[in-house]
């Protein structure tokens, strides 16, 4: 009897998301990401912060498995979600699994409006319309400015709605998780600021767990509890988020705070370079 | 001084034959709507659902089978070559370029052109085979009002009613079913629609599907009145200036497309062909395109082109 108990706390121990030191290589040649490890805990909000061409979105694309669109490929390590090898599924299968991504770039569907970019999102599921309807209400709950916009064509609506409309299209699939690429993106700090707001309500709401690709560190870190940092396609630094944040290097580098005295910049770069051949 | 009646005939037979042209436009509308894919092998679709009914039903009726229920297999088995057809392309021209370039995937439908007339004549044979589905009787209406009457052909009635029900039809569809749905934003984003789990390439089969199905629709309406024949592959450059006139995108517009260039083409022959020479009919249309493309670009109905900047 001791037995299967122990599984099952072993099982709730295990990490929603993980993924384990994966390369994925592009069009044959061109090397990404270069062993990327992180775990994501079941109801948890994980940040993946670096800069342009780190490889935080080609972590997420594994992840979700959109690679081979692009020609991209996972050639060493493996990504478990929920248990499952992630390479096993279609990116439906996923989806109706729980794990869906919002892109980069919000990527609604121009032509359509915003209702049916919403209803796109309930594609996978089979629990009836009733249900559906249930859930687009919940959503224009979250986001009151959608139901407003639910008619207009979803092209014309501002950056900020765009973005909730892509973020409300993915709820729409009853998602355990969501990842999400770069929601700051092009966006007011204000705007920005209420999205990542909804994110936390998601979170302790809705039990969404959360794992984000940002460039806006000081954001992405104010509402994560942990924090992975990519550099050239490696994780050169991790832990808590607020340890991230009193962190001199990553104060330095990517919230831009200059520590007590100015280091020359000079300085900086060897220090760069010594990072980077250590990791 | 033109007789009125002269002027109506001419204006129903074209609008009637414009009909037809529309039938075509349809299926290259369908597939552009869903995947931004221009489909060259349109007009061997029909060849190819045509050759497949009219051999089909000629063999039925050989073997003794009534004609309603040779219809009805007839039509069955070439709906089913044509969900052939679509598998196969999907699987292996359309599926592995995924997410290239609009013009990769125009040259490779250049490239299902060839391969579906060499199939379908190699299958099916390549004479002209004349098929019968709907009459062919001339009516004349109007006897009592214009001397001589106006004169229509029965056939061109029922390809008006067919088109009119198909148009009908694919408009619930895209707007009202959740495939539909997904169809669109398939067209829009197909990295998007994979990303909330819409199965690309089953989409991409129901297109195809739908695509041929109105081929074959088309091909019962022209094959009646062409025979079934290769020539049934160039009315797929027919199909171009109806395109451009009525939007790549747009159901309705295909339909205001082909009426325009029927219509159009045919009154230009009778009024302004005794005047500047004949033969209008045949490059007419293209002129229109033209004029078209430079006032209004995406057509009259087609969708404007959304950028934000």
């Amino acid at each position: 009897m001791s037995i299967p108990k122990a599984a099952t706390t072993t099982e709730a121990a295990a990490p929603f998301l993980s993924v384990n030191n994966i390369e994925v290589v592009y069009d044959h040649v061109i090397l990404v990401l270069k062993g990327v490890s992180l775990d994501v805990p079941r109801g948890g909000i994980v940040a993946l912060l670096g800069a342009n061409g780190a490889g935080k979105t080609t972590t997420l694309k594994a992840v979700s498995n959109l690679l081979h669109s692009e020609r991209g490929e996972v050639t060493k390590g493996s990504i478990l979600f929920d248990g499952v090898e992630v390479q096993s599924l279609s990116p439906n299968d996923l989806v109706r699994r729980g794990c869906i991504q919002v892109m980069e770039g919000r990527r609604c569907f121009a032509h359509l409006t915003v209702e049916e970019n919403l209803l796109t999102g309930a594609f996978t599921r089979v629990d009836g319309k009733a249900a559906i309807a249930e859930d687009l209400e919940r959503v224009y709950a979250y986001f009151p400015r959608l139901g407003e916009r639910r008619g207009s064509t979803a092209g014309y609506t501002s950056g900020g709605e765009q973005q909730m409309c892509a973020i409300g299209r993915a709820l729409m699939s009853r998602p355990k998780m969501i990842l999400l690429d770069e929601p700051s993106m092009g966006l007011a700090p204000q705007i920005v600021e209420e999205i990542f707001e909804i994110v936390k309500d998601l979170n302790v709401r809705e039990n969404v767990t959360f794992l984000l690709a940002e460039q806006n560190t000081n954001m992405a870190l104010k509402y994560a509890r942990h924090g992975y940092i990519l550099e050239n396609g490696r994780v050169v630094m991790d832990g808590e988020a607020p340890a991230l944040a009193a962190n001199e290097d990553v104060k330095e580098f990517y919230l831009g705070i200059a520590g007590d005295k100015r280091k020359s910049f000079r300085d900086v770069k060897h220090y760069k370079r010594r990072k980077r051949w250590l990791a | 001084m033109i007789a009125l009646g002269q002027f109506l005939e001419v204006l129903i037979g074209g609008l009637m034959s414009g009909v037809l042209y529309s039938l075509v436009a349809l299926g290259f509308v369908l597939i552009f709507k869903a995947s931004g894919v221009f489909n060259f092998a349109q007009g061997a679709m029909v060849l190819l659902a045509g050759l497949a009914l009219v051999r089909s039903l000629d063999l039925l009726v050989a073997n003794g089978f009534p004609i309603w229920i040779a219809i009805v297999l007839g039509i069955g088995f070439a709906a089913v070559i044509m969900a052939i057809t679509a598998w196969l392309i999907e699987r292996f021209v359309i599926g592995p370029l995924v997410n290239q370039n609009a013009l990769t995937l125009f040259m490779s439908t250049i490239g299902v052109t060839f391969v579906l007339e060499g199939a379908a004549q190699m299958i099916f044979g390549s004479d002209v085979y004349p098929l019968r589905l709907f009459p062919t009787d001339i009516w004349l209406l109007f006897e009592s009002h214009f001397p001589g009457g106006i004169l229509v052909n029965q056939l061109d009635v029922w390809g008006g009613l067919i088109a009119g029900i198909l148009v009908a039809g694919l408009a619930i569809f895209f707007q009202q079913t959740k495939t539909g749905r997904a169809l669109r934003a398939v067209a829009d984003d197909h990295m998007a629609a994979q990303s909330v789990g819409i199965p690309i390439g089953w989409i991409w089969f129901v297109v195809w599907l739908v695509a041929g199905l109105v081929a074959l629709v088309a091909a019962t309406v022209w094959g009646t009145k062409l025979g079934v024949q290769f020539s049934i592959t160039f009315l797929a450059l027919k199909a171009l200036p109806v395109l451009i006139i009525g939007g790549l995108t747009s159901v309705p517009g295909a339909i205001v497309g082909g009426l325009i260039v029927g219509a159009g083409e045919k009154l230009a022959e009778v009024f302004l062909g005794s005047h500047i020479g004949g033969g209008i009919e045949y490059w007419f249309a293209y002129v229109l395109a033209l004029a078209v493309l430079l006032v209004r670009p995406q057509g009259l109905f087609g969708e404007r082109i959304i950028e934000r900047i």
